[in-house]
C-alpha cells in the first residue's frame, strides 16, 4: 500500500487464542466465563508449593487441528519453557510456553504466512480497586485467578501484512477458521481472541525492515484497524519529521485513538527461558495426528479455494460465501436444488437474500434453500423478471412458501414474447413518436420512455430485452 | 516398656500390631513424647522436628491394604500435609499450612502410617548442615556439637535419636545419603521418577527425589515399597518396574563393585576412607570383587550441579511473592513489596543459589552455564552406564567427612558445597543410591555409599543388607 | 568474577532487596563460587546433547476432565491480603 508518504507499512501479527477445552492448560479447573472470583482455582493454578502441572490432552489435540489448519509443519517432539518474570497475575513467577521447540511452525492462511503457533497459559486478571476497601490506603489491586491457566495457542504471522485494512480482514479469516474447528469462542470482546500488532514502516521499494512497535490492546476488529492506522500515520510523521522509531509497546486507547507508551524501559525483559523440568517432551503419534485430522471441517480458505475453481465463482463471492460457514452451507443446499448457475444463485444469497436477513442463519429463515433455488430458475427461465423476482423474495422472507405459488397467486409471472406484450410495445411506440423519430435515426438512447411505458403498463413483468427486441422488430431497426 | 517400643525396628512394631501385642496407640504415644520432649527444648534439644502431632490420629486397622497400620512417620518439613505447617524451613512460608498432601504423604497414610510430625530441614532443602534453617539448626545425636548434615537433618537426626521409626526425606545432591551417613542410620535415594514429586515443595525439579530414612535396610526398603508408583499428576514419574522386596541375600557372590577414582581422592578425610577400604575387603570376603573404575565427568559434577539446581530453584521459588500465601512485607508498591518480601523471608543460603541460579539462566550467559551444565549431565550419565557395563554397583564414601561442628564451614559457602561432592553425580545421573552406616571414625558414624543403574533398587537393598549383616553397625546408644 | 553492578542487576530480575553490605558478600562469594564453577568451560561439548529430563518418559497427559476446584475460602486461606473475595496487591502502577 502506497498513500502518497512514501511509505509503506509492514505488519505482523500475534494472536493469543483461547481454547475451549473443558479444564485449564495444566489443572483440571473448569474453565469459566464472568464467575465469581476465585472459584475455578486449585494447587496447581494458584501455583501452591508442591504443586505441579500435567499438560491437558486435548489443548495438545486444539493445537494441532489449528496447526494443519494454518498449514503448519507440526513438531514431532516438542517441549515446554518458563519463561520468568514477577507480576501478580502470573502466580508462579513464570508462564509455562513453548520457546524453541513449539508444536507448529511455518505455515500460510490466505496471504499471510505463519512463523508459529504455540501452545501456552493464559495470565490471570489483575484489577485496579483504588484505595478502597485496602487496610494501608494505598492503591490496590486484586488478583482473580478463575481466567489463570486457561490454554492459549499463540499464533505468529510473518510480516506479511500490508494495511491496517489487510489487517482487519485477514484477522477475520482466522477468526472464521478457528470458529469451524471449533477450538475456541473466538470471541474478540470476551477476550478469547486477542491480537496484538507489530508495525513498522518502510520506504516504498526498500525490503528493510524498519523498528517496529508492538500494538496492543486492540479489543476488536475495528480497534485493531484504527489502531494499526494511527501507528502507522505516528510512525510516518516521525520518520518524517526527522525523528527515529522507538522499539516500545504501545498501548491504543479506543476512545481517544490515541496510542501511548505501556511500558517505560525502567528494565530490558530478560525472561531467562529454559526447559520446563516438571513436564516431559509432547511426541506426535500416528494416533495424535490422525485423530486431529479426521475433526478437521473443510476450512474457508479451501472452501473459498473450491467454489473459485469447481464452481466458477468470483472471487469475492466465494470468499462472502466460505467465510460465512452457515451461508456456504445454505448455498450448497440451494446449489443441490439447482445447480445451473451457480453465480447467480450466490449473488442471489449472498446480496439479496443477506440484505434482507441481515446476520440470521438463513438456514433459520423462512426461505427455504429449495425456495431460492427455484426463484434463481425461474428468472433464469425468464418467467419472472429480475424486479419482480425481489418482490417474490420479500415474500419468501416474510411468510416463506413456494415461489411459483407466490407468481401465481400474485400475478407476478413474466410477460412473455406473446400477443400481449405486442400490443403493448405497439400502443408505446404510438404515444411517443418523438422518441420513435430518434430511434429510426439511430439514437438507442430514445428507447429508455418506450421501455418505462411498458414497465408501468405490464406492472414491471415484462422482461428488458424482449421489450427492446419488439420495439426494433416494430420499427423494421 | 517404651524403651522397648523404641527399640522395635519398623517392620517389627507393624507386625506386633498387627498380631494384637502392642497398640498402634500406645507406640504413637510413645514416639510423640519423646519427639515433643525435643522440640520443647528447641535449639538446645536436637531441634530435629518443627511441628510435633499432639493428638495421637486414628491410624487405619491392620490389614493387606494398610500393612504399615499403626506405624508413626515423620516428615521432612517441605512435604505438603493437608491442614499442617508446611514451611520448608523457611521464613517465608512460616505457619504456611497447604489445603492438601503430598502423593506420598497420602501414599503412605493410605499404607497405615500415622503423621507424628514434621521435620526440621535447610531452607528449601539448600544445604548439607541443616544450619540454613530459619527454625533453627538441627544437632547430631552422636555430638550434639555438630551438625546433623543436610538438608534432611531433622529428619536423619530424629530416626538417629529414636524419635521416630522411619521418616521421609528429599534428596536434591546428597540431602538424604549425607545426612544418613552422618547420623548413622540408612538412606535411600531412589531412581529420579519412582516417588512422585506432587506436594513436594521444590527446590531443583529435575533432581529432587523423595526417599526413605530407617535404622536399617529392611525398613528402608518396606517404606520405600509404599511410596513408589507412577502419579498422574506429577508428569516426571513412571511406574517402577518391580514390587519392592524385603531385601535378603547371605553373600555378594558374582557382585562386581567398581570404585570411581575421581570420587576417592584427595577431598576424602583419613578416617572415612579407611573405614571405606575395611568394607572393601569385608565386601570381598563376601564374595564380591573389588576394582578400580573411572567416572571421567564426576569431577565436573559439583559445577554441573551448582548450575542446574540453582537455576531450577531461582524459578521453582519465584512464587513465594507475598500475594497467595506465606510472608509478605508492608510496602505501597508492588516492586517493594516483591523484593522486601522475599529480602526478609529468605535465608542467606537461599539468597546467594537463587541469584547463582538466575545469573546463569541470565541473557549472554545461558549457553556458558546452564547449557553447558546440563551437556555434563549427559556426559555423567554416560560415564555411569558405562560403568554399569562393567559392574553392578559404583561404591563410594557417602560424604568426604564425619559429622562437622556448627558453623565449622559456614564461613565458606564452596566449602559447605563439597559435602555433596560424592553424591551429586548419581542426582545428575538420576539413579539410586543407597548410605548405609559404616562403622565409626572418632566417635562418628561414616557412610557407605552403593549406587545402581535406575530403577535397580531391589538389587541395591539386598547388597546394602548383606553389609549390613556383616557390618553389624550399631546405633542403638543414640536411641537410649 | 560478578561484580556489584551485576549484582544489582541479576537482584532486581530475581526481585531481591539487598543492603548494600549483602550486595559486597554476594559479590565475593558468587565470585568464589562462579570461578570454580567455571572449569567445566574447559570441557569439549560441542557435540554432547543437553539432558533436561533424565527419565525418558514423553506425553505424560491429563485427560480433559474437569476436577473439583478448591472453595474459594481455601483458595483464599493463606493470603495475606483479601480485597473483595480476591487476593489484594499494592497495584503495579502506584509508586
Amino acid at each position: 500500500m502506497s498513500d502518497g508518504s512514501g511509505y509503506e507499512p509492514v505488519i505482523g501479527l500475534e494472536i493469543h487464542v483461547q481454547l475451549k477445552t473443558n479444564t485449564k492448560m495444566f489443572c483440571g479447573c473448569e474453565l469459566s466465563f464472568g464467575d465469581p472470583p476465585n472459584v475455578h482455582t486449585c494447587p496447581v493454578c494458584l501455583g501452591l508449593p508442591g504443586a505441579l502441572p500435567v499438560v491437558n490432552a486435548r489443548a495438545i489435540h486444539y493445537a494441532l487441528m489449528v496447526g494443519m489448519a494454518l498449514g503448519c509443519e507440526l513438531a514431532p517432539r516438542s517441549i515446554f519453557h518458563r519463561k520468568n518474570y514477577f507480576y501478580p497475575d502470573l502466580p508462579k513467577g513464570y508462564q509455562i510456553s513453548q520457546y524453541d521447540i513449539p508444536i507448529c511452525s511455518g505455515g500460510r492462511l490466505g496471504d499471510v504466512r505463519i512463523h508459529r503457533a504455540h501452545l501456552e497459559e493464559d495470565a490471570a486478571k489483575l484489577v485496579h480497586v483504588g484505595a478502597s476497601g485496602r487496610i494501608h490506603g494505598a492503591d490496590a489491586s486484586v488478583v482473580d485467578y478463575n481466567r489463570g491457566g486457561t490454554p492459549l495457542v499463540e499464533i505468529v504471522t510473518e510480516p506479511d501484512v500490508r494495511s491496517a485494512a489487510q489487517a482487519r480482514e485477514w484477522l477475520t479469516l482466522l477468526r472464521e477458521t478457528l470458529r469451524q474447528l471449533g477450538v475456541s469462542d473466538v470471541n474478540m470482546e470476551e477476550g478469547s481472541l486477542r491480537c496484538d500488532a507489530n508495525v513498522s514502516i518502510r520506504p516504498v521499494g526498500s525490503d528493510v525492515l524498519g523498528t517496529k512497535t508492538e500494538l496492543k490492546n486492540m479489543n476488536s476488529f475495528r480497534y485493531l484497524e484504527r489502531g494499526v492506522e494511527a501507528e502507522i500515520a505516528r510512525q510516518i510523521a516521525l520518520v518524517q519529521s526527522g525523528e527515529e522509531v522507538v522499539q516500545e509497546t504501545l498501548h491504543y486507547d479506543p476512545v481517544s485513538g490515541s496510542i501511548s507508551s505501556l511500558r517505560s524501559k525502567e528494565e530490558a525483559h530478560d525472561y531467562r527461558y529454559f526447559p520446563e523440568p516438571d513436564l516431559v517432551p509432547v511426541v506426535l503419534t500416528e494416533t495424535m495426528i490422525e485423530g486431529a485430522r479426521a475433526e478437521l471441517p473443510e476450512l474457508p480458505a479451501a472452501r473459498a479455494e473450491r467454489y473459485e475453481s469447481a464452481l466458477g465463482l468470483s472471487a469475492d463471492s466465494a470468499r462472502l460465501l466460505a467465510f460465512r460457514p452457515e451461508l456456504g452451507a445454505y448455498f450448497e443446499a440451494a446449489l443441490a436444488v439447482d445447480g445451473e448457475s451457480p453465480q447467480v444463485l450466490a449473488n442471489w444469497i449472498s446480496g439479496e437474500l443477506v440484505a434482507r436477513i441481515g446476520d440470521e442463519d438463513p438456514a433459520a429463515s423462512k426461505v427455504t434453500p429449495a425456495a431460492i433455488a427455484q426463484l434463481v430458475a425461474l428468472v433464469r427461465g425468464r418467467a419472472v423478471t429480475q424486479g419482480a423476482a425481489k418482490t417474490v423474495l420479500d415474500r419468501l422472507v416474510a411468510d416463506g412458501g413456494e415461489p411459483q405459488a407466490i407468481v401465481d397467486a400474485e400475478g407476478l409471472g413474466a410477460i412473455g414474447g406473446g400477443d400481449e406484450l405486442t400490443e403493448v410495445v405497439k400502443r408505446a411506440l404510438e404515444s411517443d413518436p418523438a422518441a420513435v423519430e430518434k430511434l429510426k435515426g439511430g439514437n438507442m438512447k430514445a428507447i429508455g420512455p418506450i421501455v418505462g411505458f411498458v414497465m408501468r403498463e405490464t406492472k414491471g413483468r415484462a422482461d428488458g430485452g424482449e421489450v427492446t427486441r419488439l420495439v426494433r422488430e416494430q420499427l423494421g431497426l | 516398656m517404651s524403651a522397648d517400643l523404641i527399640a522395635l525396628s519398623a517392620r517389627d512394631a507393624a507386625e506386633q500390631i498387627r498380631h494384637g501385642r502392642i497398640s498402634a496407640d500406645e507406640l504413637f504415644a510413645a514416639y510423640r513424647e519423646r519427639a515433643a520432649a525435643d522440640a520443647a527444648k528447641g535449639e538446645d534439644g536436637l531441634n530435629a522436628y518443627t511441628w510435633v502431632a499432639d493428638v495421637t490420629p486414628s491410624a487405619p486397622a491392620a490389614s493387606d491394604a494398610a500393612p504399615l497400620a499403626g506405624v508413626p512417620l515423620a516428615v521432612k518439613d517441605l512435604f505438603c500435609t493437608e491442614g499442617v505447617p508446611s514451611q520448608s524451613g523457611s521464613k517465608i512460608l512460616a505457619g504456611y499450612r497447604p489445603p492438601y498432601n503430598a502423593t506420598v504423604v497420602d501414599k503412605l497414610a493410605s499404607a497405615g502410617t500415622t503423621l507424628l510430625g514434621k521435620t526440621n530441614q535447610d531452607e528449601f532443602a539448600m544445604g548439607s548442615s541443616n544450619e540454613n534453617s530459619a527454625f533453627g539448626a538441627v544437632r547430631n545425636p552422636w555430638d550434639a556439637s555438630r551438625v546433623p548434615g543436610g538438608s534432611s537433618g531433622g529428619s536423619a537426626a530424629a530416626v538417629a535419636a529414636g524419635l521416630a521409626p522411619w521418616a521421609l526425606g528429599t534428596d536434591t545432591g546428597g540431602s538424604i545419603r549425607q545426612p544418613a551417613a552422618l547420623c548413622g542410620i540408612v538412606g535411600l535415594k531412589p531412581t529420579y521418577g519412582s516417588v512422585s514429586r506432587y506436594g513436594m515443595i521444590a527446590f531443583a525439579s529435575s533432581l529432587d527425589q523423595a526417599g526413605p530414612f530407617a535404622r536399617d535396610v529392611t525398613d528402608t526398603a518396606l517404606l520405600y515399597r509404599h511410596m513408589v508408583g507412577r502419579d498422574g499428576r506429577d508428569s516426571t514419574s513412571l511406574q517402577h518396574p518391580d514390587e519392592i522386596a524385603l531385601p535378603k541375600g547371605v553373600d555378594l557372590k558374582g557382585i562386581r563393585l567398581g570404585v570411581p577414582e575421581e570420587l576417592i581422592g584427595e577431598g576424602v578425610e583419613s578416617g572415612v576412607r579407611e573405614a571405606f577400604n575395611q568394607t572393601l575387603a569385608l565386601a570381598e570376603q563376601l564374595g564380591a570383587t573389588v576394582e578400580t573404575t573411572h567416572l571421567p565427568h564426576a569431577p565436573h559434577a559439583l559445577s554441573a550441579y551448582y548450575l542446574i539446581a540453582p537455576a531450577e530453584a531461582s524459578s521453582n521459588l519465584a512464587r513465594f511473592d507475598g500475594v497467595r500465601y506465606g510472608l509478605r512485607a508492608d510496602a505501597d508498591d508492588l516492586l517493594s513489596m516483591y523484593t522486601r518480601t522475599r529480602a526478609e523471608g529468605f535465608g542467606p543460603e537461599v539468597k546467594r543459589r537463587i541469584m547463582l541460579g538466575t545469573y546463569a539462566l541470565s541473557s549472554g550467559y545461558y549457553d556458558a552455564y546452564y547449557g553447558r551444565a546440563q551437556k555434563v549431565r549427559t556426559k555423567i550419565a554416560e560415564d555411569f552406564r558405562s560403568a554399569f557395563d562393567s559392574f553392578d554397583f559404583i561404591v563410594t564414601p557417602s560424604a568426604p567427612t564425619v559429622a562437622f561442628k556448627l558453623g565449622e564451614k559456614t564461613a565458606d559457602p564452596l566449602e559447605m558445597y563439597l559435602q555433596d561432592f560424592c553424591t551429586i553425580p548419581m542426582s545428575l545421573a538420576g539413579i539410586p543410591a543407597i548410605s548405609i552406616p559404616n562403622g565409626l571414625s572418632d566417635g562418628l558414624p561414616v557412610g557407605f555409599q552403593i549406587a545402581g543403574p535406575a530403577f535397580s533398587e531391589n538389587r541395591l537393598l539386598d547388597a546394602a543388607y548383606v553389609l549390613e549383616q556383616a557390618l553389624g553397625f550399631d546405633g542403638s546408644k543414640v536411641r537410649a | 568474577m560478578i561484580d556489584r553492578a551485576q549484582v544489582l542487576h541479576v537482584a532486581r530480575l530475581a526481585r531481591l532487596e539487598l543492603t548494600d553490605d549483602e550486595v559486597g558478600t554476594m559479590s565475593r562469594e558468587l565470585s568464589a563460587v562462579l570461578d570454580h564453577i567455571e572449569k567445566i568451560g574447559e570441557l569439549q561439548l560441542d557435540d554432547v546433547p543437553a539432558t533436561s529430563h533424565v527419565i525418558d518418559v514423553v506425553n505424560a497427559l491429563r485427560p480433559d476432565e474437569p476436577v473439583p476446584s478448591l472453595p474459594r475460602e481455601q483458595a483464599l486461606a493463606n493470603a495475606p491480603e483479601v480485597v473483595d473475595d480476591g487476593f489484594g496487591v499494592p497495584s503495579p502502577g502506584a509508586a
